[in-house]
């Protein structure tokens, strides 16, 4: 639980560690249900045992343009201003390293 | 006195035309009803104070002759949708001060049309519930007995809508989200096909399973609203192309599929049962062709991906950038607490659990087995619309409930047991009122819901007309 919270980067406190623990344990239990789903099995190519898709997956890709200005277009300022910490127009953050 | 409570999205659109009132005189209708009934309901977290000057842009337009079908239409708008300059929180307290820097292209799209933005309404807290009980500025309360919850989540566009303090509204549906409150609260919640709205500026919960959709009056309206709105765009990768599904051969007689073994289970109210058989009969009787079929309870796939998808989704929400900040001893430290602070319990719980599923050690088990599991349950419902053209259930197995009354989470899961399906798979799915249930001396609405296959709204929109005429 512990280790959870700390790679979900939340911190809790005891009581409520507590209290999510219980919940967590009864809402596993319950979608532990799809361990019974049956998957129509087929032996792919490596020999796992793998579901079919029918359709093939693709990507979308598009420019990366700067935005202009007007309709649809994002507003620099307001994402400026909403920095918590800023220093001439940058993100100011803590030492890292 | 302008008549709000029959005034539907057409109706106003002619009456405008006509002079017979005009932009602003509508929109000071409605601001006059939220003036009186919003404290009571809490639909909006915030009216926006520049409604009448949005009215008076619209008003032009019926001026210069360059109106369309939605000008001057006042919208409520879910909290999760961002409309550029404006606040918007998803209904937390980690974005409590975060303004939109950039418009939805659901907005982008109404603001051509000259529509007017009332307010942006409650909700659960990241969209993440079923009754706006785990909204962070109170709970929503159903307008037909202000004890109970009006549904969730976009339970403040259900209740604005049902309680004429919008005409119309927008909500998301991530596993219901749109549906269920709109049953509560007895008006149209239509969930279009996943991807033919897009969700650019919308805040992800569910990627997977997330849409935008109209919560309206009528079946008319809902479907005026989804006609505007849809459509393929670039800024949304998983925005689908129009021809994407090809449109099979109209049939003159619809078949609806009802899955009763799964209607027969326990925990489905037999009150909601007599009222969900009654509207069966009704469609019998008017011609349709109901079959029996076979539909698996899909509760624990839907979940396992929602707790993995939201667990993502909701990382980007770090206090770095934007957001409640707090200041801890280090990176890690001002993580930990701006993200232990800023958000609510569910939404903690969520993460947890979506860490847990996803996790090494697991995720063979859950999140793997459940993408395999939902793979196999779309070939299933393509098996299963070769044969009927519809799907009819309940939209939720019990009617709104007391406030409070739900307080384990899992409780609170079992009732998206018939609206999940139509996430898991992306068919279009839509909640219809089929009357009222009479509790403690108040008539709580029910509804029920229909879904169609893969680009199918039109079935939709016209079972749903053909429903409002029987009931009506």
């Amino acid at each position: 639980m512990e280790n959870l919270a700390e790679l979900a980067r939340i911190e809790l406190g005891e009581d409520e560690k507590k209290e999510i623990l219980s919940d967590m344990k009864v809402i596993l239990d319950y979608v532990n249900q799809i361990q019974e789903v049956k998957i129509p099995a087929k032996v792919g190519e490596q020999g796992r045992v793998d579901v079919e898709s029918d359709y093939r997956p693709y990507n979308v890709w598009r420019e990366d343009l700067p935005a202009g200005a007007g309709e649809g277009s994002f507003s620099r300022e307001l994402i400026i201003e909403q920095f918590p910490d800023a220093q001439d127009n940058f993100l100011k953050v803590k030492k890292i390293l | 006195m302008i008549d709000l409570k029959n005034l539907t999205i057409e109706k106003a659109h002619q009456s405008l035309l006509k002079g017979e009132f005009t932009c602003r005189e509508l929109a000071q209708a409605y601001l006059e009803v939220i003036k009186e009934k919003n404290p009571r309901i809490n639909a909006y977290l915030e009216v926006f104070d520049d409604v009448l000057d949005q009215a008076d842009v619209a008003q032009k337009r019926f001026d210069s002759k360059t109106s369309t079908i939605l000008t001057g239409i006042p919208f409520a708008v879910k909290d999760n949708i961002l409309i550029k300059g404006r606040n918007v929180t998803s209904a937390s307290k980690i974005l409590q001060n975060y303004v939109a820097s950039y418009d939805a292209t659901v907005i982008t799209k109404l603001k051509k049309q000259g529509a007017v933005f009332l307010g942006r309404t409650n909700m659960d807290e990241f969209a993440l519930g079923g009754s706006t009980e785990n909204s962070a500025y109170g709970v929503t309360k159903n307008p037909y007995d202000t004890k109970r919850v009006s549904g969730g989540t976009s339970g403040g566009s259900a209740a604005s809508v049902a309680s004429d303090m919008s005409l119309v509204a927008l909500g998301s549906d991530t596993g219901g989200s749109i549906r269920e409150p709109s049953a509560f609260c007895g008006v149209v919640g239509f969930k279009p096909t996943y991807g033919k709205v897009s969700r650019y500026g919308l805040m992800a919960t569910t990627s997977s399973f997330d849409v935008i959709g109209p919560i309206a009056k009528t079946v008319e309206d809902a479907q005026i609203v989804f006609d505007v709105i849809n459509g393929n765009d670039v800024l949304d990768s998983t925005s689908i192309k129009d021809d994407i599904y090809t449109e099979p051969k109209k049939k003159n007689k619809l078949s609806i599929g009802v899955p009763w073994s799964l209607i027969n289970q326990e925990g489905i109210d037999p009150k909601v049962k007599d009222n969900f058989k009654e509207a069966v009969k009704n469609l019998e009787s008017s011609g349709y062709k109901i079959k029996d079929i076979e539909l698996p309870n899909c509760l624990a796939l839907y979940y396992i991906i929602n707790f993995a998808e939201v667990s993502t989704n909701l990382s980007r929400f770090d206090g770095v950038r934007y957001g409640v900040h707090k200041n801890g001893k280090n990176l890690l430290g001002d993580y930990l607490l701006s993200r232990g602070t800023g958000f609510g319990k569910e939404s903690r719980r969520r993460i947890l659990l979506g860490a847990y599923v996803l996790s090494a050690g697991y995720y063979d088990a859950y999140y793997g087995k459940a993408q395999k599991a939902r793979e196999a349950l779309r070939k299933e419902f393509k098996e299963l619309f070769s044969k009927i053209d519809l799907i009819l259930t309940p939209t939720s197995p019990i009617p709104a409930w007391e406030i409070g009354e739900k307080s384990d989470p899992l409780s609170m899961y079992l009732v998206d047991i018939f609206t999940v399906t139509a996430n898991i798979i992306g068919v279009p799915a839509m909640s219809l009122p089929s009357g009222f249930l009479e509790i403690k001396g108040k008539n709580l609405p029910l509804g029920i819901q229909f879904m169609a296959s893969h680009g199918r709204e039109d079935l939709l929109f016209e079972i749903g007309q053909k429903f409002e005429a029987i009931c009506s």
